[in-house]
């Protein structure tokens, strides 16, 4: 056993209203730059749709993830290491920015400088590559938004395998829901195994998985890899970037900044001990629908002594065991079995974890009344398909997803008799395995998600990490190239920008 | 002027490719990157640049084995001139013409994609064309070559090029009477030496060590970095709970390896 720890994270998706407020803020603190316009570390996007890059999960056509050999090895769906070099000169799986969308901005300034003329001036939009005019946009970073467009395009959505899709082209029968994607900090990235220069690592303390911008060369092969098309490559400074889990502002015990700001507090993070030893067997478990409990077998219990003693062994702090224990990461996908990974059929492991939605009941519309089984609302006849919701989250296995949204819709009943008629009825809490006293946490958590709730995360321990006098007089936080100022552009001797003079200067 | 351009400046030139590299691997790692566009314009990169590479890849190599092999080797191995500079030409013109198509149609796309060309430095165009001009007049060599075909006129370049890596006097004399293309060629080649530190170019030596390290010092796929101080394996050590006098028990180890400490007094 070999015991690390990660800040894991859960999304609610049940309470996603879709604002794009995580889009927006993690937006402005970390892709406002050249090069990066176009890229969302977090995005949100409407499902059933092909996403962001267009048809991101389509894994036959971009390879990315791993896949288990005949030999039952794994390795990387767009080749072995000697396959990935051959690629090196032009990389066949690598999405084009068009994939993305080209990024624009408008011409704001011809509003107020426009001559005096019959039509009303009109801010058109310019290409943010060439500067060039844009006759028509064809696409955005949310083009799907609210089901837009038409059904025969966004139903080429990869979850709909095995779903007898056409139906629910008709109004009477459409659903939606939001899914808001970032970087999974998964226990197997692909990207980090593809990445020739090793710049791309996982980070033992706390999981994160980072990009060394001064190793990275551009090889490209990491956005190839990573199979939900989370790193980016940015066009100006020839580097990838990715979702850094605002590893600052966790290492400071921060809810990075789309959980921070998220309006539906769907968002959870907290503390996963987990055995690094058992992270090759998972990801290469037989059969795609064993994966979801394959994961679920690495994670370790922060309540078991013999895993509490390995991880002091393994100099996991004191705090992050204690945090462990009261992490609501650890209590919905373990406890509650309420949180799956997205696609683990991809064999990453990822690490960022979802909570399926309900959805009003289909036939309740048609029938008058609503289906039950066994007095439960059958979770079967949701408006959002059990399959797809399994083809999304459990490699179709529809099983653990039914039981998950039982729960969760014993949860409403259990409450709504508490609240409604005061009375704690525990046969609805027996019937989906749980007890009354369970569930009302799991409401507390779950519904309520008081910030408390909502974030368990350790500060990082600096005094594992660094000498205090030693980075005394240090040039604090820099992006990449050491004590210089990060800047990137293009002309100095060696390509990068040229450092203006800072100090006011006179001539006399 | 003979003796500059074919005895100093290849000093020149390799000193500055030398120093100026390594002042800019230290200096500023993040400068140093392939600066690949194919993001932007996926259209006529795919095919051009792998011609171009695996081109341009094979004549350097010729270049390096065919030049500073000592003529003694292929004397010993049975290979006559003649044969070598045949192989050379037929090699090197099968390479460069591929280098060339596929480095013509990096430039055209360069130059016309408006995405690309708004994208790119001076230098990104100057090294292209510096580049192709270089292939052009390689490929030219190969019309004078074919009316020698003795390998007389080769071995004067071999014993050029091994003198200067050996530091001997009078490198420049071998070459003094060769054709001015040759001249111009190696000029030029010397000069792509001289600025490969102030442009893209670099990325090639890291396309040579990369692969290496990847195939070879990586043993498995991941890689994880840890920012504490102390190794996984010393602190598992101090965290061992031993009784007085008694052994430490077997420290358990991951697949990260490290060596098993023995018992401990």
């Amino acid at each position: 056993m070999k015991v690390r720890a990660q800040i894991g994270k859960v999304l609610n998706l049940d309470k996603c209203i879709g604002c794009h407020t995580c889009s927006v803020t993690c937006k402005n603190v970390w892709t406002t730059r050249d090069g990066v316009e176009y890229a969302w570390f977090n995005n949100v996007e409407t499902k059933p749709g092909t996403g962001y890059p267009t048809d991101w999960e389509n894994q036959k056509r971009w390879n990315g993830g791993w896949v288990r050999t005949a030999g039952g090895k794994l390795q990387p769906r767009q080749g072995a290491k000697w396959r990935i070099l051959a690629n090196i000169f032009a990389n066949p799986n690598m999405p084009e920015i068009d994939d993305y969308y080209e990024p624009f901005d408008f011409d704001y300034d011809h509003l107020k400088s426009a001559p005096d003329m019959q039509a009303f001036p009109t801010a058109r939009p310019r290409s943010k590559i060439t500067g060039e005019r844009i006759e028509k946009i064809e696409k955005g970073p949310n083009w799907e938004e609210i089901l837009g467009g038409e059904f025969a395009k966004r139903s080429q959505d990869y979850n709909f395998d095995k779903v007898q899709k056409d139906i629910y082209g008709e109004y009477e029968n459409t659903f939606m829901m939001y899914l808001p994607r970032l970087c999974e900090h998964c226990l197997n990235p692909t990207c980090s195994a593809s990445c020739p220069s090793g710049a791309i690592y996982k980070r033992e303390e706390d999981g994160i998985v980072l990009i060394d911008q001064e190793k990275c060369r551009g090889w490209r092969m990491c956005i190839s890899g990573c199979p939900y098309k989370k790193v980016y490559y940015n066009w100006d400074t020839g580097k990838s970037e990715k979702c850094t889990f605002c590893y600052p502002r966790i290492e400071s015990g921060q809810p990075t900044v789309c959980s921070e700001t998220c309006v539906g507090r769907i968002r959870y993070l907290g503390v996963i001990l987990y055995d690094a030893d058992r992270i090759a067997e998972a990801a290469s478990a037989d059969r795609e629908t064993d994966l979801y409990g394959a994961q679920l077998d690495v994670f370790l219990d922060p309540n078991d002594p013999e895993v509490i003693a390995a991880a002091r062994r393994d100099g996991i702090p004191e705090d992050w065991i204690e945090a462990a224990k009261v992490s609501p990461v650890w209590k919905m996908a373990m406890d509650w079995k309420v949180a799956f990974p997205l696609h683990p059929e991809y064999r990453t492991l990822p690490m960022v974890w979802y909570i399926p939605p309900l959805s009003p009941i289909q036939n309740a519309a048609q029938a008058g009344q609503i289906a039950m089984s066994d007095q439960m609302p059958d979770v079967r006849s949701l408006r959002i398909p059990v399959k797809y919701l399994a083809n999304m989250l459990t490699a179709g296995d529809e099983e653990p997803i039914v039981h998950a949204l039982e729960r969760m819709s014993a949860m409403r009943l259990y409450m709504r008799a508490l609240s409604v008629e005061g009375v704690r009825d525990e046969a609805i809490a027996a019937r989906v395995g749980m007890s009354g006293r369970v569930i009302e946490d799991m409401y507390k958590i779950m519904a309520i998600a008081d910030y408390e709730d909502r974030f368990a995360i350790p500060t990082a321990h600096r005094e594992q990490h660094e000498e205090a006098a030693e980075i005394r007089g240090g040039c604090g936080f820099t992006d990449g190239n050491g004590c210089s100022t990060g800047e990137t552009g293009r002309t100095s001797l060696f390509g990068g920008k040229k450092k203006k003079f800072a100090l006011p200067q006179e001539t006399f | 002027m003979n003796s500059f351009f074919f005895g100093i400046y290849p000093y020149i030139a390799l000193s500055v490719m030398v120093i100026g590299s390594i002042a800019r691997y230290e200096r500023d790692p993040f400068t140093w990157k392939t600066s690949s566009s194919q993001l932007l314009r996926r259209r006529q990169l795919i095919i051009g640049s792998v011609l171009f590479h695996v081109g341009v890849l094979v004549i350097f190599f010729g270049h390096l084995v065919g030049l500073l092999t000592p003529i003694v080797v292929f004397d010993a191995l049975g290979i006559s001139h003649g044969a070598k500079q045949l192989l050379a030409v037929v090699a090197g013109g099968i390479a460069g013409i591929m280098a060339l198509i596929g480095g013509a149609m990096l430039l055209h796309r360069r130059w016309v994609d408006p995405r690309i060309r708004k994208t790119s430095s001076l230098a990104d165009i100057a090294i292209l064309i510096l580049l192709l001009a270089q292939l052009v007049l390689g490929l030219g060599t190969i019309f004078v070559s074919l009316q020698h075909l003795d390998g007389h006129e080769m071995t004067k370049f071999m014993a050029w090029a091994q003198m200067i890596f050996t530091f001997r006097a009078g490198a420049a004399e071998q070459i003094a009477d060769v054709a001015p293309i040759f001249k111009l060629h190696i000029v030029l080649g010397l000069t792509i030496f001289l600025v490969f530190p102030f442009t893209r170019l670099v990325h090639i030596a890291s396309g040579f060590f990369a692969p290496l390290r990847y195939l070879f010092l990586r043993s498995g796929y991941q890689l994880v970095r840890s920012r504490r101080r102390r190794p996984l394996e010393e602190r598992r050590r101090s965290a061992e709970p031993r009784a007085a006098g008694a052994r430490a028990a077997t420290i358990p180890h991951g697949t990260a390896g490290g060596a098993v400490p023995s018992a401990a007094e």
